[in-house]
């Protein structure tokens, strides 16, 4: 008895905001998008010496978590509470939960690296005699590193009790968290879900793609002929997900449908074929009672590595045809690794409110072998259902169906 | 909610297989947690076998007993992988690096790092293309992952591999979180049908930690505390016991993950 996507109901997403280097808030990142203004600049994060770009947020360094949220202190969770502070979140949080109550409002966070940076530092600074981390450091991993304290920082700040968990599943971690929100929500284990990701620099993926001949030397150029790899970035961003008969007017943006698959194939390559990529778009247009007609912009993964974008380019082409309009958003934002997800699902939130799709930015020529319809240029004209794809490392692949009701 | 347990695998000092833990936690064999048991993780390609870190090799190795018990095909069964620290050993190897002027980082450690690490090689192990999820709850990531696990049954009515795992936690990292036994547990959950070796009726109470866990033999109580993997001691001792009773898990001290257990032939 394998399983098999049946149809959901939409998800209104009632409150959603974004921080990038493109700035803090929607407002700013749609101004980026349709002035073709990237946020990426040359490494310039702590005394790294790789020769690559960075999409930074800038200010993080500027500010501390205290009081009770002091003991979270550290990179991330200062991009957390960012993120928190923008659009109006918190408000819409406390008014959602004023109408559900707090046990009855999930959190379900998605990142990769967590504060690893705090263990990087800590470590740095050990006594390396007795093999010793620093005081400062001991009482703090549990708040800081492990993997779950996006999830105990964020449900601390907006005074929730219900269900709360940390999904890590490298880049496509914070999509993830659409589909655990909805089958917690149509269980009847929460009427509503913060969903969300955040993702901040550290040495660990700095060095690690570097290893993997993974990182562009200048800023990414997806789906270019040229490409020659990713630039990493930083972001947090969340959304409040409703049940479309409770809240959502015509033309209110929601979750229609998520697909989840896993390539079965290697740890850090996709499948040759993209055939677990082909399972993730197909369950997501399942559940969203759609066919591939219906979808107008695929938001890529496009990281801009040479085999994503082109075995990605396989699964979309194999299953919409090149009709279309495809764009990565990377070249703004850098790959934002576990808060990816999230980042592309606002940004695809902001395309299907305003009308906007956003063309491949630092994608000069597109690769020849492409077949896909891959859009260089901005355009704009109303939208009403697009697919956000995101793959990661050990072949999780999750991609999303958002539309306007 | 309602689902059957088709399968279960455990790997832990004392504690080397589920038919040995069973007897161990019915009280029929003594525990005695001497050794730490080497997992074979059979399965698993002996390329990826050589390059994959402990963690996924007792991550695997006891999924592969669950699902083996359980009698489906992997193929067919999307999995949730629960950790609260994942692959602390890698992480201590990379920061160790990242310490070093050279911070030359070897390409395999880093994509050892990563929270699905067991969960990607599982996939590959199996060939599998089903959807799989790697998560945290710190303390109560067990119980989140049944969460997951529960759901992921009753809304796609298909079978589900559970696997909670975290292994000792290496020195200094171990200063900041001081786990020193690794504990490993599968379940394999399905639909119930009229064959089911085991059903269990689960759903969320408010509620703190009080009446939740707790064991009555004090060694293994010190383990069940000691590692978040452990934490599933109550629910697999009910079943070992032959079911018939109601387990709570404590999940983040505002709510309780309750389990009534039917009879259980596992």
């Amino acid at each position: 008895m394998p399983p098999s996507a049946q149809p959901m109901a939409p998800l209104v997403l009632s409150a959603y905001t974004l921080v990038t280097a493109n700035g803090r808030g929607v407002g700013p990142v749609l101004e980026a998008l349709r002035t073709r203004r990237s946020g990426l600049a040359p490494c310039d994060f702590e005394d790294v010496g790789l020769k690559t770009y960075i999409g930074r947020v800038a200010g993080l360094e500027e500010f501390a978590l205290d009081h009770e949220l002091a003991p979270f202190d550290c990179r991330n969770n200062r991009l957390a509470w960012l993120g928190l502070q923008q659009d109006g979140f918190m408000v819409a949080v406390a008014e959602a939960k004023q109408r559900y109550g707090a046990d009855r409002i999930a959190v379900v966070m998605g990142t990769s690296t967590s504060g690893i940076l705090e263990t990087e530092h800590a470590y740095r600074m050990r006594d390396l005699r007795t093999d010793t981390l620093p005081e400062w450091y001991r009482t703090r991993y549990r708040y800081t590193h492990n993997m779950f304290s996006l999830g105990y920082f964020v449900r601390t700040c907006l005074g929730l009790k219900g269900p709360a968990l940390v999904i890590s599943t490298a880049c496509s971690s914070s999509a993830k968290v659409f589909a655990t929100a909805a089958r917690l929500m149509q269980t009847g284990l929460c009427d509503a879900a913060i969903v969300g990701g955040v993702d901040s620099l550290c040495l660990t993926t700095l060095y690690g793609f570097s290893a993997l001949q993974l990182l562009s030397s200048g800023p990414c150029r997806p789906c270019d002929e040229d490409r020659d790899g990713l630039s990493l970035g930083e972001a947090a961003g969340y959304a409040l997900l409703e049940p479309s008969d409770k809240v959502g007017g015509r033309g209110t943006v929601a979750l229609l449908g998520y697909g989840e698959s896993t390539d079965g194939y290697h740890m850090s390559h996709p499948h040759p074929e993209g055939a677990g990529a082909m399972r993730a778009i197909k369950d997501s247009l399942v559940r969203a009672r759609l066919r591939p007609e219906h979808i107008e912009y695929v938001n890529l993964h496009g990281t801009a590595t040479v085999g994503n974008d082109s075995i990605e380019d396989k699964a979309v082409y194999g299953l919409f045809g090149a009709r279309p309009a495809c764009s990565s958003t990377k070249g703004w934002t850098g790959h934002t690794l576990g808060a990816a997800g999230i980042t592309e699902a606002v940004i695809s939130a902001l395309c299907l409110t305003h009308g906007l799709l956003p063309g491949t930015l630092n994608c000069r020529r597109v690769d020849g072998s492409l077949k896909s319809r891959i859009l260089r240029e901005n355009q704009t004209g109303s939208v009403s259902c697009v697919l956000s794809n995101i793959f990661g490392f050990g072949g999780n692949n999750c991609s999303l169906v958002l539309g306007k009701l | 909610m309602e689902m059957a347990i088709r399968g279960l695998g455990l790997l832990a000092p004392g504690l080397n297989g589920w038919d040995a833990g069973r007897a161990v936690l019915a009280g029929l064999s003594p525990f005695q947690p001497d050794a730490v048991p080497e997992p074979d993780a059979a399965i698993l390609p002996p390329n990826e076998r050589r390059r994959s870190s402990d963690c996924v090799r007792w991550a695997v190795h006891v999924a592969q007993e669950a699902m083996a018990q359980s009698g489906l095909d992997p193929g067919d069964v999307p999995t949730v992988f629960a950790s609260s620290g994942g692959e602390m050993g890698v992480f201590d190897k990379l920061c160790r690096t990242l310490a070093h002027p050279e911070r030359t980082v070897s390409p395999t450690l880093f994509h050892q790092s990563v929270h699905n690490a067991a969960a990607g090689y599982w996939g590959i192990a199996t060939a599998s293309q089903q959807s799989s999820t790697a998560l945290s709850c710190y303390d109560d990531s067990f119980a989140a992952g049944l969460l997951e696990a529960v759901t992921l049954v009753c809304v796609e009515r298909c079978p589900v591999l559970l696997v909670a795992y975290d292994l000792a936690v290496p020195v200094p990292l171990s200063q900041a979180r001081p786990i020193t036994t690794g504990f490993a547990v599968a379940l394999v959950m399905a639909p119930s049908t009229d064959e089911s070796p085991a059903v269990m009726q689960v759903r969320l109470e408010e509620g703190d930690a009080v009446g939740t866990g707790g064991l009555a033999d004090p060694v293994l109580e010190r383990i069940r505390q000691s590692n978040p993997a452990a934490r599933s001691f109550p629910l697999l001792s009910a079943i070992a016991t032959g079911g018939e009773r109601i387990v709570r898990l404590g999940l983040l001290e505002s709510q309780q993950l309750v389990i009534e257990l039917g009879p259980c032939r596992l």
